[in-house]
């Protein structure tokens, strides 16, 4: 039976502070990869979801970024869902 | 007056608060359980330092969902105090409670130090028995305590004098060597637009007997104790040392 994947990707939001990016950004240039501008460093969730129709699962998932997953203070989130036979 | 000291599963400074509360300052102090609905009847409820819910997915995030946190939003709605130190900060700003939001120091270590930080408005429940620039030593030990929000929320707090505490060297100034995690402006603490609620990285409850180092938090402790009892008035400014 079929499912849902919700693949949730989470990003700092552009002009905050992301010590770790940059951190891994000068880390990168020490192992001689001069060609990495910037570097963002976040986090990936996925979600198996029961069979639902994917436009209300998708604002489900939206809720679930806006309310817990994600802070809309310092960062953005994404979602992709993809069909999932199981 | 009556404290209520939260504990979430994670919560380590909560000892320390409740006996600044109740050993030091001589006041009556409850721990809550963060599945209690109510605050005990508690003036001042206190988020403690801690690692509530061992810090997964964010500082914070999922202690605002405990269920003593509506009572918590209730008690600031109604005007009633609200302390958050540390992880206690970082839960209320992510409950929305206080804006901006605390993330990992900029130098990706953990900081553990005794800090300066002057008090930028006595126009609070806790600093209103100090001095404006009076600088007070204090102790940090946090991942994630640098303070961020956008140009605009930084720009109203400075406005409406809602920056309570500020990271200075011990002349005042608020130098970026004396900025131990980054934070935006030098920020350690901030207020509501209501003034009732506080959140500070730094832990007053850590510094409230000789023994440990500074007494310099027992001042923020006793302000909020005769804002209570006493009413605004109170706490005389300090002359002497200590």
């Amino acid at each position: 039976m079929p499912g849902l994947l919700a693949r949730v990707y989470i990003t700092p939001k552009r002009g905050i502070l992301d010590p770790q990016g940059k951190a891994v950004q000068s880390s990168l240039h020490a192992l001689g990869f001069g060609e990495v501008q910037d570097v963002k460093v976040g986090k990936y969730i996925e979600l198996r979801l029961e069979d639902a129709a994917s436009a209300t699962a998708s604002a489900r998932v939206r809720e679930m970024c806006e309310r817990l997953l994600a802070n809309g203070v310092i960062e953005d989130f994404r979602v992709e869902l993809a069909e999932e036979r199981r | 007056m009556r404290w209520g000291v939260v504990v979430f599963p994670g919560s380590n400074d909560d000892r320390d608060a409740l006996r600044a509360a109740e050993r030091v300052l001589g006041d009556e102090a409850v721990a809550l359980w963060h599945k209690d609905r109510t605050l005990g009847g508690a003036d001042c409820v206190v988020l403690p330092g801690g690692f509530s819910y061992g810090d997964y997915l964010r500082c914070g995030a999922l202690a605002k969902f405990s269920p003593i946190m509506d009572a918590v939003a209730r008690h600031a709605r109604e005007g009633g105090l609200v302390l958050g130190i540390c992880n206690g900060f970082q839960i209320l700003c992510e409950a929305g409670l206080l804006p901006g939001a605390l993330i990992a120091n900029r130098s990706l270590s953990f900081v553990c130090d005794l800090v300066t930080v002057r008090v930028e408005t006595t126009d609070t429940f806790f600093t209103h028995g100090c001095r404006t620039g009076e600088v007070l030593e204090l102790p940090i030990k946090h991942g994630e305590g640098c303070y961020v929000a956008d140009e605009g929320t930084l720009a109203a707090l400075e406005h409406e004098q809602r920056v309570v505490f500020r990271y200075t060297d011990r002349a005042g100034r608020p130098t970026p060597e004396a900025n131990p995690n980054g934070a935006l402006r030098n920020i350690a603490g901030v207020c509501n637009a209501g003034r009732n609620v506080i959140g500070l990285m730094p832990h007053p409850e850590h510094a409230v007997e000789r023994l440990t180092g500074s007494v310099d938090g027992l001042r923020l402790f006793r302000s909020a104790q005769s804002w209570v009892t006493r009413g605004v008035a109170a706490a005389p400014a300090r002359s002497a040392p200590g």
